[in-house]
């Protein structure tokens, strides 16, 4: 009889099963890691004299900012606010309408070759630059004001709705486009009929996300003269008043909440 | 849908008259309200700077090529800079949000009062953009790398911390339970029931954060706070347009090749 059935061959100490199976890559990852962690510690270069004169310096502009000042600037920050809810209003729309055909081009499903990869180009290049880029580009162009950070803001929608709506319509249920191109739809038909019932819900979902986030970016685009909160919220850093800029945030922070149960519970109901 | 009896018989239409009309009052306020908001932003824009910007983008084209190709090699410092702001940024975030996360999921919050506020922290940290935390911090602690790191890691604890608490709540709980029939302490169900669960959408959460922070961190320089936008910022007050094509041109390389590492990473994780 062999021995193999002995408990002294049973392993009597059990471990967690790691996440990488195989040893070496895991051990070079770590290792890697560590080699990469020290040397990007080792060029960050901080000044540490400029951070620690910057504690005490933190502590009164925390104080500064306490209690938020909501009334002396109440003027100007509600002119910022309204501003920038009209820019992230036009910009969702019009971002959001030129995406549809972009979206559709941009469907490997839906599209002839040249029409996909012209359209795949458009949304690449568009999501590539962050929105305060473009936003410079568009305030060069457009002059400074709300004009320019909605040229900007409906560029970046484009990239972003374009995208997903054309992973969507990759994704559809192929029977029921199948079925309705039977019938003898045509094309504008098929699209109306066929696809646009199948991804609908989580368009209009994503629509109110992107309204969402287009009023976060409207607080950035003003920084670079895009007009809108931003710019209210620079100058207040710029003269100092922290106190007001303590409120802008608070401001943006509630709506943004706000906007963010809205989308939730829109998403909740159309889904 | 609805089937409308017409004389030549009935006929079949997706809605009936009265949701047709429902239908259209909702598109006709919806254009209301964009045509009304058009006309606010139009109200504050110069109409000739923005009739006149054909001839200011055939000029400023005209002015960025070619590209100065011997500017990159002042590049490669920034570059490298703005990889470490977004890595090194990232990390600071997952240390944050790993215990906010089990703070804000709701089968491993202590209390619902601690829940409410780790998810006010979440809000909070995902509302402002990173530019403004940057803007802050160099304020606070002067400007540099450091602001950067900073800055982008506040930023991203809200949305990591966020994604990471939605997976917590949606592991299997049997699991849990399972370790915690055995007899295991609180920390020892975490750490046998909970992580080993949670790990692929960490590693894909982390991937997916550090591959935008790459996007960010590029244009945290316009307020000081290090990376390549310093360099983009200094080219285009200086109207050195030749150093500023070849800027964009070096961030969109960044983007796509940082894009292309976090697709292949994921990849290999789900």
């Amino acid at each position: 009889m062999s021995d193999a059935v002995t408990p002294k061959n049973y392993p009597s100490i059990w471990k967690k099963p790691p996440l990488i199976k195989r040893g070496w890559l895991r051990w070079s990852l770590w290792f890697g890691a560590a080699i990469y962690l020290a040397i990007g510690f080792g060029t960050l270069e901080v000044d540490w004299q400029r951070v620690s004169e910057g504690i005490p310096r933190g502590q009164r502009f925390l104080s500064a900012f306490f209690p938020p000042d909501i009334f002396s600037r109440w003027d100007s920050i509600l002119d910022g606010i309204l501003e920038s809810i009209w820019m992230t209003v036009i910009s969702t729309v019009a971002g959001i309408a030129l995406s549809v055909p972009v979206g559709l081009g941009a469907a490997k499903n839906l599209a002839p070759k040249p029409v996909y990869m012209v359209c795949r180009f458009i949304v690449a290049l568009s999501r590539t630059f962050p929105e305060v880029i473009l936003a410079i580009f568009a305030v060069k162009l457009f002059g400074f004001g709300p004009f320019a950070g909605f040229i900007a803001l409906s560029i970046a929608t484009v990239g972003f709705y374009a995208k997903l709506l054309a992973e969507d319509i990759e994704d559809m249920d192929p029977v029921q486009a199948e079925a309705i191109r039977s019938t003898g739809a045509s094309w504008f038909q098929w699209v109306n009929y066929a696809v646009q019932p199948q991804v609908m819900p989580r368009m209009i979902g994503l629509a109110v996300y992107r309204l969402d986030i287009n009023f976060r970016e409207s607080a950035v685009v003003g920084i670079v003269g895009g007009g809108g909160i931003g710019a209210t919220l620079l100058t207040a850093f710029d003269r100092y008043e922290f106190d007001s800029a303590a409120a802008i945030l608070l401001i943006i922070i509630a709506i943004v909440m706000g906007l963010e149960y809205a989308s939730g519970y829109l998403r909740q109901k159309v889904q | 849908m609805a089937i409308i009896n017409t004389e030549s018989g009935p006929v079949w239409k997706r809605r009936t008259t009265k949701q047709e009309w429902i239908y259209w009052l909702c598109w006709l306020a919806a254009a209301a309200v964009f045509v009304y908001c058009f006309k606010l932003v139009s109200d504050k824009t110069i109409w000739f700077f923005v009739t006149d910007a054909g001839a200011q983008a055939q000029d400023m084209a005209s002015r960025m090529v070619p590209p100065k190709w011997s500017y990159i090699h002042d590049l490669w410092r920034p570059i490298w800079d703005t990889i470490n702001i977004a890595t090194l940024g990232t990390a600071l975030a997952l240390v944050i949000a790993v215990p906010i996360a089990f703070l804000a999921a709701k089968n491993t919050t202590p209390h619902p009062t601690v829940r409410a506020a780790a998810l006010f922290v979440i809000v909070s940290s995902r509302s402002i953009n990173s530019l403004i935390w940057a803007l802050m911090l160099v304020a606070i602690i002067g400007p540099g790398i450091l602001a950067g790191v900073i800055a982008i890691g506040l930023r991203s604890v809200g949305f990591c911390a966020k994604l990471l608490y939605e997976a917590i709540e949606e592991i299997d709980e049997t699991q849990v339970e399972a370790i915690k029939a055995t007899g295991a302490s609180g920390a020892q169900q975490l750490s046998y029931g909970i992580v080993p669960q949670i790990m692929p959408a960490f590693a894909g959460i982390s991937v997916f954060r550090w591959d935008i922070n790459i996007r960010e961190s590029t244009v945290l320089g316009l307020v000081g706070a290090g990376g390549i936008g310093l360099q983009l910022e200094a080219s285009i007050s200086t109207l050195a347009w030749t150093q500023v094509s070849v800027i964009l041109l070096v961030i969109l390389a960044t983007v796509i090749v940082s894009e292309w590492v976090s697709a292949k990473i994921r990849h290999a994780i789900i």
